[in-house]
Parts: C-alpha cells; sequence; structure tokens
C-alpha cells in the first residue's frame, strides 16, 4: 500500500439517466469519459449538476437506463448487465455521518474488515486506523463522537473493505470549518499512502485544490471540463458557484529558505520565481500553491514600491466576462507566451477599459497573497 | 382473595398460550412487517388493511366468522380434518390460531414502525460494504429494529392474555384445554364467587400494570438509541 502508485486500468463510465418528471423539474445526467485509474479525481459543478447523481450510479444505488462501467477492468454495468451495489468492489463515504449505529466505531470497521471484497494486507487495518487518527475512538459508539471523527471512522471503513474504487460524496460538507481544517490532513495523507483510486465530489474549491489530480466539472448533467487539476483551474469559463473563488494552481519546488525574513523561494515548473511565507517545508520539496484571482492585480509597469512581494511579468492570453457584471477575468501566462504557467487576474471591467488591455499585451502581475496548499 | 388450583392452572394455560402466539407473531409478523416497509406494490394497502382489522372489529364477529371456519364445514375445518387432526373448535390449537389472527396487528405495526423509521441509508451503507440483501436484514434491519421488537414481543402476549370475546366463541371454557383467566374470571362473577374474580382479576391488573410501565420504559430507551443515526451530536 505504500510508496510506489501502480498504474491501474481507467475508469470507464457511461451513463444516461432522467429523473423527475419531464416537462417540469426534469434533470438528464448523459456523462460518457474516462477517469484515470489512480489518485483522487474531483468531480466539482454547481449545486444540482448531478455530482451525487453521478457517484450513485457509478455505485450501482441508482440504475441509469442506459450506461456502461467498468472499473479496475471489471464490467459493473453494460446492456443486460447490472451488477448490485453489494457485488461492486467499491467503497463509499455519504455526505453525512453514516456509521452503523448499533455498532461501535470498532464494530463498523469489523463489519467492514469481515465482508472485505478481497484478504487485506497484514498489517493494513492498523495502518488505516494510524492514519485517520481513530485508535483512541474505537470502543465509541457513534453518538459519543464529534462530526469529525465519525466521518474519518466512515473513511477508515470504506477503505477497510478492500474497494478496487472509493466514492466519496462530499464527506465534509456536513462539517464546519474548523472540523473540515481537522481533516483535511488525513486525506492528504489517504492520498500519500493509498493506492486506490478516489472519485471526490466537493463544491469546496479549496479541498479540491488541496487533494485533486485531475478534475471533472460538472454542469446540468454533463461533463463541461475535465483535466489535469492545474489545467482546469486556469479555464475562465468554469460554471462555478462562486467567481471569487476563481483560482490557479501551481507546483513548485523549494529552492531557497530565507531565514532573516521568513520567507521561502519557490521556482516553478518554467523557471519563475514566486515568494511565499516559510511553513518550514524542506529545500528541494515540491509544493502546491493555489493563487486566488482576487489576488492578482495588474499594472503596465513594474512598480517596484509596493508592499507586493511578488511582481511577475505576464501576458495576456484571454479576457472574459465575469459572473458579476461589474467584473472582469484575465488570464495570462507567466513570462513568456509559451510558458505552461498560467494565471488568472480578476479585475473590474472600468480597469480593463482604463489599461485598454488586449490579448497579447505585456504586463506586470502583482500577487498579493499565495497559499501553499500542500 | 387466595387463587385456587384450579385458577392457577388456568394462569399457567393463559401464559402458556400468550408466549407461543407471541413467538410464533414474531415469526410470522416480521416477514409481513418488512414486505410492508419495502413493497411498492398496490397490495401494500389491502394487506395493511387486513391486518389491521382485528384493531376494529368486535372480538364477537372474529371469533364468530373463525368458528363457522374451523367448525366441520368450514375452510380450516375441511383442511384439518383431511390432514387427520380433527377440527379445532374448542382446543388449544384452536385458540393459538385464533389469537394469532387477533392479535397480528399488535406485532406487526410496531415492528414496520421501526423498519420504517430507518430508513434507506443504514441500507445502503451496508451494500457498499459487500453486504447482500439476506446479510443487510440480519446485520442491519433487526439491530436496529430492536426497539420496535421489544414492543411487538409485550404488545402481543399482553394482547393474547387480555382477549376475551374470541376465546369466548371458539374456545368455549374447558378446565386445562381452553379456559384462560379472562374466562375464568366472567365464570366466577356469573357464579357470584367474588373473591375468587378478586383474585384473578387483580393479578391481570398487577400484570397489565408491569407489562405497560416496561414498554414505556423501553419506548423511552428505543427513542434514545434510534435518534443516535445521522448528523447531530
Amino acid at each position: 500500500m505504500t510508496g510506489s502508485h501502480a498504474s491501474s486500468s481507467p475508469i470507464e463510465i457511461r451513463f444516461n439517466l432522467a429523473l423527475g418528471e419531464p416537462a417540469t423539474d426534469a434533470f438528464t445526467l448523459d456523462v460518457d469519459t474516462t477517469i484515470a485509474g489512480q489518485g483522487i479525481t474531483a468531480i466539482v459543478g454547481p449545486s444540482g449538476s448531478g455530482k451525487t447523481t453521478l457517484l450513485r450510479c457509478i455505485a450501482g444505488l441508482l440504475h441509469a437506463q442506459q450506461g456502461d462501467c467498468s472499473v479496475a477492468g471489471e464490467c459493473w454495468q453494460r446492456a443486460g448487465l447490472f451488477l448490485a451495489t453489494h457485488k461492486r468492489p467499491l467503497g463509499y463515504v455519504f455526505q453525512e455521518a453514516s456509521l452503523l449505529a448499533h455498532l461501535t466505531a470498532q464494530g463498523n470497521l469489523d463489519y467492514a474488515m469481515k465482508r472485505a471484497h478481497r484478504a487485506l494486507p497484514e498489517g493494513f487495518a492498523d495502518q488505516v486506523i494510524e492514519i485517520m487518527g481513530i485508535g483512541a475512538l474505537l470502543s465509541r459508539m457513534p453518538h459519543q463522537l464529534s462530526g469529525g471523527e465519525r466521518q474519518r471512522v466512515a473513511i477508515a471503513r470504506a477503505l477497510l473493505v478492500a474497494p478496487s474504487l472509493l466514492l466519496m460524496d462530499e464527506p465534509l460538507a456536513s462539517l464546519d470549518t474548523a472540523r473540515k481544517q481537522e481533516i483535511l490532513p488525513y486525506l492528504e495523507r489517504l492520498h500519500e499512502t493509498v493506492q486506490t483510486p478516489v472519485l471526490y465530489v466537493s463544491h469546496s474549491m479549496d479541498e479540491v485544490a488541496r487533494i485533486a489530480d485531475d478534475v471533472v466539472v460538472l454542469d446540468a448533467g454533463r461533463i463541461h471540463t475535465q483535466g489535469k487539476l492545474e489545467t482546469v483551474f486556469s479555464q475562465l469559463n468554469l460554471p462555478l458557484n462562486k467567481a471569487d473563488e476563481t483560482a490557479t494552481i501551481h507546483t513548485g519546488r523549494i529552492v531557497e529558505r530565507d531565514t532573516q525574513w521568513h520567507l521561502s523561494r519557490l521556482e516553478l515548473a518554467d523557471g519563475q520565481n514566486i515568494w511565499t511565507k516559510d511553513d518550514g517545508d524542506k529545500l528541494g520539496q515540491d509544493v502546491r500553491l493555489r493563487i486566488l484571482a482576487r489576488d492578482v492585480s495588474l499594472s503596465l509597469n513594474d512598480v517596484s514600491d509596493t508592499s507586493i512581494l511578488n511582481r511577475l511579468r505576464v501576458q495576456v492570453t484571454q479576457i472574459a466576462a465575469d459572473h458579476d457584471e461589474a467584473m472582469a477575468l484575465v488570464q495570462l501566462t507567466i513570462g513568456a507566451v509559451t510558458s505552461n504557467e498560467i494565471l488568472i487576474a480578476r479585475i473590474t471591467q472600468r480597469s480593463v477599459a482604463h489599461l485598454d488591455l488586449k490579448v497579447g499585451q505585456v504586463l506586470w502581475a502583482q500577487i498579493k497573497s499565495v497559499a501553499v496548499v500542500r | 382473595m387466595s387463587l385456587s388450583d384450579a385458577d392457577i392452572a388456568t394462569i399457567w394455560l393463559t401464559l402458556q398460550l400468550a408466549s407461543v402466539v407471541t413467538i410464533l407473531l414474531l415469526l410470522i409478523g416480521t416477514p409481513i412487517a418488512w414486505w410492508l416497509t419495502r413493497t411498492q406494490s398496490w397490495l401494500k394497502g389491502p394487506v395493511s388493511a387486513v391486518v389491521a382489522l382485528p384493531l376494529v372489529l368486535p372480538p364477537t364477529v372474529l371469533g364468530f366468522y373463525l368458528l363457522l371456519a374451523m367448525g366441520p364445514s368450514g375452510v380450516i375445518g375441511e383442511i384439518t380434518q383431511s390432514l387427520g387432526l380433527g377440527t379445532l373448535a374448542f382446543s388449544f390449537s384452536g385458540l393459538v390460531v385464533a389469537s394469532l389472527i387477533y392479535s397480528l396487528p399488535f406485532v406487526v405495526q410496531p415492528i414496520q414502525n421501526a423498519m420504517e423509521a430507518i430508513g434507506e441509508r443504514p441500507l445502503e451503507v451496508a451494500a457498499t460494504l459487500h453486504a447482500s440483501p439476506w446479510d443487510r436484514f440480519f446485520s442491519v434491519v433487526l439491530p436496529l429494529a430492536r426497539p420496535g421488537f421489544v414492543t411487538a414481543s409485550i404488545l402481543g402476549f399482553a394482547h393474547t392474555v387480555g382477549e376475551f370475546g374470541v376465546v369466548l366463541m371458539i374456545g368455549g371454557n374447558i378446565p386445562g384445554e381452553t379456559r384462560v383467566v379472562s374466562v375464568a374470571i366472567y365464570d366466577h362473577v356469573e357464579s357470584l364467587a367474588y373473591s375468587e374474580a378478586h383474585g384473578l382479576a387483580g393479578a391481570m391488573i398487577v400484570f397489565s400494570f408491569i407489562v405497560l410501565m416496561i414498554l414505556y420504559n423501553s419506548q423511552r430507551r428505543g427513542r434514545a438509541a434510534s435518534m443516535t443515526f445521522g448528523a447531530r451530536p
């Protein structure tokens, strides 16, 4: 379970499902795609875009009239075949706490282990209990656990059934911000140590930025965009609920630590430099950065008499309207136009007009804050 | 207000009858309750109504038709006769059959309510944990519906102990065979043996009070247990 992320067969899904009254509130899920058989793939989209419906179709909790689904080389659904949920080697973490109320935390884990799809490796259970930090909670009944603790037990339980695919339906949605922050590190550790591919439904861009490798964006039951996290997040037209959460994701390596000012210098893939607060990460370590579009401002010249540390030469590649009509989103490449590092600035339409911004124009971006998310 | 040997035999017979009926009703009522909980069939309404009939019918109506059915030319009577069992009327077996029907709603309904209260989610959870439908029934439904089974057992038992009209119609008053407490009290009063009637009637009041007290206490605990499901603490 540790170390190598062995590549496994991709997850192929195609669903066509109509729900509700056709005349009034019809919802159609119409999805046909292939998802990586490893790592965490986030499924995001506005409320009602079909994220949970898609997950339930994959789990067989909903029966799509037309559908194909194969996972890890095994067919779960096709014309004339519909494997019942309990015959699919999957793990499922529900949105709200779903521990079996008549069993202790340990009893819930045992319930899964007794029914595991294949023999668990020696010490696997102990490792999962350790990763999720629930060792001290095992003798408690579900109602004696906090919301966050219950969800950690539920995640551990889903892993202990030895799934080929782990489905997580907004596992943090029912928790407050503090509890979310409490669980996220466990999810990151899970990602580092467990090979099982994960489909992770979320509406929180913050969560997705921290843990996802790939992203599928759903809108009105269809796939809007799909791809690597960095690529998807660099697009301007994502149908996301909160426009002010628009952000780009960057991977950088720590190449310098400034002990006097407690700063770290990160080098991006194409050689650009970004300064960030020193969080104690080691030299040479790769970290993931999230830069919110609302924290990026633009100027025609490099203004050095400013408190802003990160000023980068950028080139405009696209200008788009924001959901808010006063605002605009400007897509930029850092450095040369051929660079793969894309930044998005969310500025007012008035500034776009005032600076007379055009595609191809060279500018300076000032980044007010950079968050190391992983 | 002491109890005679005959009265003690009557109490013993009553307890035997109620125990047998309760055990059989749990076995019969559980699948009926589960079917009523899960079914989408149009038959749900009619079946629920038939199960609930004893709640509204006078026991004499039920007893009357059971007597006809169990008689030599009745439907049940012909079957039992062809099996070489004779007729069920005025026998302990006949009382058991009649009590099964008479007390059925008191067992089915609490179990059904408890099963409905479980909801879909725990079953979905168990399905994602590789539990087959049978496995889910025994490992999730039965334990989570436990308060309903406690209520059903107590109500089924107590209601069988307390029945009078049906017994009188189809059981008669044969000592050691069909004479139960409620009929015996009626007998004592008829023969103006008030002291004996007091003995049995007082015992019934104490018994009923204790049963109901256990029931309400267990229901309070049951509610607390059923509230451990879901998102709140």
